[in-house]
């Protein structure tokens, strides 16, 4: 590649990437040069600033056309469009939520925390504007990588420490299953761009190894699903998100998650659209019954353990576990349905999950426990508080008027929708929400008719205004959720998910 | 033609919510009377929308349409539009249960006096569950039906589980998951119905699902699918009426819920299955309604006898109602399996008529539980002497429920089990004994209260003017639909008359 194709690329497009790397570098180099004593604050509000003008800059593409740079390793569509702000919004709050942390152990290291976090959230970033399986590939690693570090930044916290450890292990293991399963993708296509692998699945010669492709599948399903802490690759998930602080652990439960559903509608879709399975079947379709059982285990384990936790943060890890099963539902559905139905629900999954880790934050550091019973009382306490956890608990159990309903409903429309139905899965998917509805009633009962000691709670501004937000944001998202959704349809346009204009560019030239 | 009128309607309680938020928590006084003031406000607005209500006039009035959330699905097909609306509107069965929940919401509300403590959340989740209600009858479509069903279900879990008796909480959870069974169920059945027709209006879906079997074989609605999503919502509103042997959960919510909330419950709350049968069994899926008759009558009259013999050995009086309750709404059943008008009509009857009793008698139990502490029948003897009124009261309300003639359970009964007498004689046969079991259970509560030794009561007082008023409306309501029928028969017949042709007369 000489000099002249390289500025032959329209690197604008990549504006809000350039945005958060160049903020990314420049806070690791004012905390280079700061004193050690000195607060890191000023930094979040850099770091927010940084991530809010990338989110600016996503809004100013919207009408661009479907674009693509450095042979489709970074794409510009829709797709991307439409995930990318979830995950700058999911960080944008999550940094609100870092500079109201308290917590005096993270202080001297806070500096590292908000270039990783930035780090971690390019690499989501070009996990969503990806097409090419290297380039994915070191998205997630750049993703994991830096969450392995963010784990374990309360240097002297020994479950800190040892939620890190596990998280790299279990990590690396996951990796490993994935590029695994790469490579025999690799191997029987001889190509590493998404279209192009996609092409050559139709070769006849493929035929015959329908079998090895779906082995590769399932390999590579069941790695990427590491990230989203579906069945069985879950058990990192109470482990990390128990011992991480807790903004890392609103991260990794939202914006990591949503990038682990980026990159799984990434790579499965557009390379295994058309691709033979055995008896040489469409193998989407093959694979269903497996993907079936693999969110129902997620949600039945998920759903079924939380039950036993009297630890609120190991409680809203399985939750978000069985969240995941949830999500997992609409890729059975064959239908478009697929990306607005994960769209909406990352979406209303972002603001209740992100509202009441805000408020165990709150209640955890004040009472320096993570006992459910930290929640005694609180409607009596602070109402302020119990009314927007009771909304966000009401959203995660699904419950109308929220937009964890409007999310389940529309989950149920794709389980449902397109012959043959899968009843099955929606009685599932059904039974173990009702189950959730135990542990997330539990802690509503615990706020509201149990009588609590403990003083009155005070929340700083950052994280009233977050509570506001996400509070407003699930209800008005429960009324009308097509604000949401028209949006969605308006800058969404499926086909150009599907569209190979590199292919086109090549032709041309 | 858009009128407003029935949303006002359906939000009007939220007026309350929003003033008792200015109300300082602790200014008791206020509370309480703003709570009376603001179910007064849906009652009002309940009668302008009875005045524009057309009783000749066949099919909805007062409908309201708008657009709300539409998805669009390309598939195989090419792309498919979903769009759910946000629809309302009223017909004569729909216009009698909204009246009946805003008359009971007010009697409630002045029933809640007896509240304790933290009126004012008590009164803003009764607002919330008043809208629901009056959102769940006023529903014209699947979807918006779900949300105020599913809006009845929370402030029904604070409720009971904030104010009610001693195991409240374990009430409310097994009020929580029972209905959450329901519902989801019902959540299933609308989603496949819409994924299925492309829509979830009322009448469309009706009409949709009676076209021919091969026009409908093109939507893969086939004759097995339209029995399994019938059978489903069957025990879906099963659970809520309730039916044997899924009532457990009720008898628990009658025994532990504050008396107020019960009113409610029994008086409304139970009915939306009743409502839910009809409107979505007999009313979209009449053929396989009707191959099930038998199946309904004969749980109908399980309920209706089982009901009775439970009632007849318990200790509590609050117990002896709540079976009454389960015995009463196999009469519902009865009607229903009837499939003939008078069946029909019976069934719907009973749906007010116990709607009323019910709430009658609860608010009774609730007066006698404030002055005794207790509800145990052993606790009381001799009322009558003290407290002449309250006694009278709760012998005319206990002759209403064994269907005194005069009053409106005696029509009801009566009705349905005509219906029933000319299409399965002998199940209705065994059905009537329910009756007898019915008045030796109720004269044995009563008498058991009203007569007898004179026990201490902490408090003797007869009823008071805020007690007396829901007690003589109620008492009221319940001779006048006794002694003049035709003015409930009048507003029900062009409903009924649409189910039953559906049903083939």
């Amino acid at each position: 590649m000489d000099l002249d194709t390289l500025l032959s690329f329209k690197w604008s497009v990549m504006a809000p990437e350039f945005i958060i790397l160049g903020v990314a570098t420049l806070l690791s180099l004012i905390d280079l040069f700061m004193k050690k004593e000195s607060s890191r604050k000023p930094l979040a509000w850099l770091a927010g600033a940084g991530v809010l003008a990338a989110l600016v800059a996503i809004f100013m593409q919207l009408d661009l056309e479907v674009t693509s740079i450095l042979y489709d390793t970074y794409r510009l569509d829709s797709f991307s469009k439409a995930f990318k702000i979830l995950l700058l919004l999911g960080t944008l709050l999550v940094l609100v939520l870092a500079a109201s942390y308290k917590k005096e152990d993270i202080e001297e290291n806070r500096g590292e925390f908000y270039y990783l976090l930035l780090s971690a959230l390019l690499g989501a970033m070009m996990m969503a504007s990806s097409a090419d399986l290297i380039t994915l590939f070191v998205g997630l690693e750049l993703l994991s990588l830096s969450s392995y570090i963010m784990a374990g930044l309360e240097r002297r916290n020994k479950r800190s420490n040892e939620s890190a450890f596990k998280y790299v292990v279990s990590g690396g293991i996951a990796t490993a299953i994935t590029l695994f399963g790469i490579s025999y993708v690799f191997g029987l296509t001889g190509e590493t761009n998404l279209f192009m692998i996609a092409q050559n699945m139709q070769e006849p010669e493929l035929l015959k190894h329908g079998f090895l492709l779906m082995f590769a599948f399932i390999i590579m399903f069941a790695g990427l699903t590491f990230k989203i802490a579906a069945a069985p690759l879950h058990m990192w998930a109470p482990d990390v998100y128990e011992g991480a602080p807790v903004p890392v652990t609103a991260f990794l439960s939202v914006v990591s998650k949503t990038a682990g559903f980026v990159i799984l509608l990434r790579v499965i879709i557009i390379t295994f659209i058309a691709a033979p399975g055995i008896n040489s079947d469409n193998i989407l379709l093959q694979v269903q019954p497996y993907i079936m059982a693999l969110a129902a285990a997620t949600m039945i384990i998920g759903n079924v353990t939380a039950l036993r936790q009297r630890n609120i943060k190991r409680m809203f890890a399985y939750s978000s576990i069985a969240q995941a099963g949830y999500i997992l539902v609409p890729f059975v559905s064959n239908s478009s349905l697929l990306f607005e139905l994960i769209w909406f629900y990352l979406l209303a999954y972002l603001f209740m999950n992100i509202g009441a880790f805000t408020i165990i934050q709150i209640l955890t550091a004040q009472e320096k426990s993570n006992d459910i019973s930290i929640f005694r009382g609180l409607f009596k306490r602070s109402p302020w508080l119990a009314v927007p956890m009771t909304f966000f608990l009401l959203s995660l159990a699904g419950i109308p008027v929220t937009a964890g309903f409007v999310g389940k409903f529309g989950i149920f429309m794709g389980a449902l929708g397109l012959e043959p139905a899968h009843y099955w899965l929606a009685a599932v998917m059904m039974a173990t929400t009702l189950v959730s509805y135990l542990y997330y009633f539990n802690v509503i009962a615990v706020m509201f008719f149990r009588d609590g000691e403990g003083a009155k709670v005070s929340v700083p501004s950052g994280m009233a205004a977050i509570l506001a937000f996400c509070a407003v944001s699930t209800i008005v998202l429960g009324v009308m959720p097509d604000l949401a959704l028209d949006f969605f349809y308006g800058n969404f346009d499926i086909n150009e998910f599907f569209m190979n204009i590199e292919a086109v560019d090549t032709h041309t030239h | 033609m858009n009128t407003w009128l029935l949303s006002i309607l359906i939000f009007s309680p939220l007026l309350g919510v929003l003033v008792l938020m200015f109300i300082p928590s602790h200014d008791e006084k206020s509370i309480k009377w703003l709570g009376v003031l603001g179910t007064l406000f849906p009652l009002g607005i309940a009668l302008v929308v009875l005045s524009a209500f057309n009783i000749a006039e066949e099919g909805l009035q007062l409908a309201e349409r708008f657009s709300w959330i539409s998805y669009e699905v390309f598939q195989s097909k090419g792309e498919v539009k979903y769009p759910i609306f946000y629809e309302v509107g009223v017909n004569g069965l729909s216009m009698v249960l909204i009246l009946l929940t805003a008359v009971v919401s007010v009697l409630a509300a002045i029933a809640s006096f007896s509240i304790k403590q933290n009126w004012k959340s008590y009164f803003i989740l009764f607002f919330l569950l008043e809208m629901g209600m009056l959102g769940v009858f006023a529903a014209q479509n699947l979807f918006l039906f779900f949300i105020f069903f599913e809006i009845t279900l929370i402030p029904m879990f604070f409720l009971i589980g904030r104010w009610g008796y001693l195991e409240r909480e374990k009430a409310a959870y097994s009020f929580l998951i029972y209905n959450g069974v329901g519902s989801a169920i019902l959540l299933i059945v609308f989603v496949a119905l819409f994924m299925k027709t492309g829509t979830m209006n009322f009448e469309q879906l009706a009409y949709t699902l009676s076209l021919p079997q091969a026009e409908l074989n093109q939507l893969f609605i086939t004759k097995g699918f339209k029995m399994g999503m019938l059978i489903a919502l069957l025990i879906a509103f099963a659970v809520k009426l309730p039916v044997f042997p899924l009532h457990s959960w009720m008898v628990r919510v009658h025994v532990q819920a504050p008396p107020a909330i019960v009113m409610i419950h029994s008086g409304i709350l139970l009915k939306i299955g009743a409502y839910g049968v009809i409107v979505f069994g007999a009313g979209m899926f009449p053929e396989q309604f009707k191959s099930l008759a038998f199946i309904i009558g004969l749980f109908g009259v399980i309920n209706l006898l089982y009901g009775a013999f439970l009632a007849l050995t318990q200790t509590d009086v609050k117990r002896v109602l709540a079976y009454s309750s389960v015995s009463h709404m196999g009469i519902v059943l009865i009607g229903l399996a009837a499939v003939n008008e008078s069946g029909m009509t019976g069934a719907v009857f009973q749906v007010v008529s116990h709607g009323l009793i019910s709430a009658l008698l609860f608010f009774l139990v609730g007066a006698l539980y404030d002055r005794a502490g207790s509800s145990e029948l052993s606790a009381f003897g001799g009322v009558a002497k003290r407290m002449p009124i309250l006694a009278g009261i709760f012998l005319a309300g206990g002759l209403a429920s064994l269907g005194l003639p005069g009053m409106s359970g005696f029509i009801s009964e009566f009705m349905a089990f005509l219906g029933l007498f000319e299409k399965m004689p002998v199940l209705a046969a065994v059905g009537t004994l329910g009756l007898i079991l019915t008045a030796v259970y109720v004269l044995r509560a009563v008498l058991a209260i009203t007569f007898g030794a004179e026990k201490d009561l902490h408090k003797a007082d007869d009823l008071s003017s805020s007690e007396r008023i829901p007690a003589f409306v109620l008492l009221a309501a319940i001779l006048f639909i006794g002694i003049y029928p035709a003015w409930l028969s009048d507003m029900l017949r062009p409903t009924l008359d649409a189910i039953l042709l559906g049903l083939g007369g």
